[in-house]
């Protein structure tokens, strides 16, 4: 996985709430097999007319302005409802690194951290101060060493993400691969345990 | 001393603890894990370009729902890509020794329908699928939740997930539902209640004189909009009612191990002293049936309510998004719910398309006749059901009414295989989800019970299924 350390960036303001995973990566594409070139997809129906080619000028990632940004600031509940870790891979592939919003999708969230994108929770007050910040065009540095938000006029927001979670982007770390390393042994003993206490799970074994 | 008093969601996560990693994190167990079509063929991919295998085989079952036409099943798959999506699923079950209910099985059906029909969902279980709808099977006192892919591909490695303990609510409620109001109703109130995120960091526990008395079928139609209230945990106490569920299913516990299990499912429920941190309630008998008239699952009224005015909303965003979900509803400020025409009717998906939600909409259609600019489908959740309600004649009343009797899959409830609706086109529909494009790209979608949809279809437009015969 890409290491998360710090970004600078202009910001993409989507000053929405509630938007879906539906929204970011349509139903309809989730019959490709693979997680790599999802990014033409995100946004689909936000991105383009009725033909699928031709770009919506009022969506901000269409603006020059914000073409190719790597932070999208967005508004409560980001990434909520289905589970689909499609809609990260497209963001992720779409070149975005880091969405700041005042909540998320707890599976979207956590989704997120397995990608190597950083999911930054900040106060509604915040939000709409960074929405403005990224409607003007100023960039932004998300920095995760030191957990913080700085603007370009010298302000500093600070956020929180989980000690392991943090650790684990920092490092690029690949998740099965330290749970294995780490905890192997630990998974056999409660196995083994298990077994002894509710024999009827291992029935079939 | 004795043992702090600890919520059924307590006494789940404390018995799968694995390792504390700190902040609040635990590695947890994960006993069981359901596949389907969509979300797992990148976890597979993962799995085999780090050489690894599947730990437990026999904990895991893979069912094809997503992407499976409802029509012409005895035919090869028609559209290429969704052939070969379900072939890989077919296959990687296959290939790491995984039970598979593929496209022709009759045990075939939609994950959240299937695991519990089949018995591979029990008590005391902690329980994953790639599907957000995964508190479905919390109907069983089961800690069950939805999966991202790389989540899936972790379960089938090392059986575990890292996970961070949510807090405890509890929704309690009383009352009896009354005459034409059903689980759905239920749900889809709460949700409203609570709001598209405010059950977010929670895990939900449905209790209450109403609960009780609800079969597993309705407990499941309660637990599975969960997530529509942004919690990915809803869960009810195991009781006799789930146990006479569960005795003598497939994967139940046969034998001297039933009794073992039943003993320890009776330890479950949460202790009489234990806290939630936040605790809500709701009449159920004062509920009237419920219609979702935007693009979120939680702006919800009343059948006998209007469309609100954006003026009246509490806030600007608020407002925003009431003025957008208007625009994409295609509706206008303070029109009448039942004023509304649909153009769609759908029975089905993992939240209303068991035995007993059939029967319901069956017993309204009975004798009538959908309305000439109605197009209507009840897709069955699993095979199994569908064959039940062909032997109850269920299919017949549906076919006599004008609808159509599909084969079991998702179908309308997310579009992903052939059945869609056209840009602008509205419907009644028992699934979960009213999101922009859900069923269709500019489709727009009314949720509703069973009940409510049968009756919308023979009307032809939203309407109060109380005051039909
Ligand atoms: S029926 Fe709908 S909500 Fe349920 S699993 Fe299928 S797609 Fe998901």
């Amino acid at each position: 996985m890409e290491p998360f350390v710090s970004i600078a960036s202009i910001a993409a303001p989507l000053p929405e709430r509630d938007i879906d995973t539906d929204i970011i990566f349509p139903a309809r594409y989730l019959l490709l097999t693979s997680k790599t070139g999802l990014g033409r997809y995100a946004f689909f129906e936000r991105r383009y007319e009725a033909d699928g080619k031709t770009e919506k000028a009022d969506f901000p990632l269409n603006q020059p302005a914000f073409r190719g940004a790597q932070i999208i600031v967005s508004g409560s509940n980001f990434g909520c409802g289905s589970s689909r870790e499609h809609a990260v891979w497209a963001l992720a592939d779409l070149g975005v690194r880091c969405v700041i919003a005042d909540s998320f999708g707890d599976i979207f969230y956590s989704n997120c951290f397995k990608n190597g994108l950083l999911p930054v929770m900040v106060t509604p007050g915040q939000r709409a101060d960074l929405t403005t910040r990224a409607s003007a065009g100023e960039s932004l540095d998300v920095d995760l060493e030191h957990q913080e938000i700085r603007t370009a006029d010298g302000g500093v927001i600070a956020f929180r993400v989980d000690g392991w979670r943090r650790e684990a982007l920092l490092n690029g770390w690949d998740e099965i691969a330290t749970i294995s390393q780490t905890r192997g042994q630990s998974i056999a003993a409660f196995e083994d345990a298990q077994r002894r206490r509710s024999s009827w799970l291992y029935a079939d074994e | 001393m004795s043992a702090p008093a600890k919520t059924l969601y307590d006494k789940l996560w404390d018995d799968h603890v694995v390792a504390d990693e700190g902040d609040g994190v635990c590695l947890l167990y994960i006993d069981r894990q359901i596949l389907h079509e969509v979300s797992s063929p990148v976890a597979f991919a993962g799995l085999e370009a780090r050489g690894a295998s599947v730990r437990r085989p026999k904990a895991q079952l893979a069912t094809v729902d997503h992407a499976i036409p409802t029509k012409d099943r005895d035919k090869p798959v028609a559209d290429p890509l969704a052939r070969s999506q379900i072939a890989l699923l077919e296959n990687n079950a296959t290939a790491h020794g995984i039970t598979l209910y593929g496209s022709r099985s009759p045990r075939q059906g939609i994950v959240h329908v299937v695991g519990p029909e089949q018995g591979f969902t029990q008590p005391g279980m902690t329980l994953v699928c790639g599907d957000s709808h995964t508190a479905t099977h919390g109907a069983f006192g089961t800690l069950a939740f939805g999966v991202g892919t790389s989540e899936i591909e972790c379960v089938l490695a090392t059986q575990t997930l890292r996970q961070s303990r949510s807090r405890n609510m509890a929704l309690r409620a009383t009352g009896t539902l009354g005459r034409g109001i059903s689980a759905k109703d239920l749900a889809m109130a709460a949700v409203g209640r609570i709001g598209a995120g405010g059950g977010s960091g929670y895990a939900i526990e449905y209790m209450g004189a109403a609960i009780s008395a609800m079969s597993m079928a309705a407990r499941m139609t309660l637990c599975n909009m969960t997530i529509e209230a942004g919690s990915r945990i809803g869960m009810v106490a195991p009781d006799e009612t789930t146990f006479a569920f569960l005795e003598g299913r497939p994967f139940a516990p046969k034998g001297p191990l039933w009794d073992e299990a039943v003993a320890y499912w009776r330890t479950l429920p949460s202790d009489t002293r234990a806290r939630f941190d936040r605790v809500l309630e709701i009449d159920a008998g004062a509920l009237a049936p419920q219609v979702t008239w935007g693009a979120r699952p939680d702006l919800v009224l009343p059948v006998t309510g209007r469309t609100p005015h954006p003026d009246n909303a509490a806030s600007a965003p608020e407002r925003e998004s009431l003025l957008k979900s208007l625009a994409y509803m295609g509706l206008t400020p303070d029109t009448a719910l039942q004023d509304i025409s649909i153009d769609y009717a759908f029975i089905g998906s993992c939240t209303n398309s068991r035995l007993e939600d059939l029967r319901a909409a069956a017993e309204i259609v009975a004798g009538k006749r959908v309305a000439k600019h109605v197009t209507a489908l009840v897709v069955p959740g699993s095979s199994t059901i569908k064959r039940q309600a062909e032997a109850e004649g269920l299919d017949l009343i549906f076919r006599q009414a004008g609808f159509e009797w599909r084969d079991a899959g998702c179908s309308l409830c997310v579009a992903m295989n052939n059945d869609r609706l056209a840009p602008g086109q509205r419907s009644a529909s028992t699934s979960n989800r009213n999101f922009e494009g859900r069923q269709g790209p500019g489709a727009r979608t009314h949720l509703m019970s069973p009940m409510m949809v049968a009756a919308a279809a023979i009307a032809g437009h939203i309407v109060d299924v109380r005051e039909i015969g």
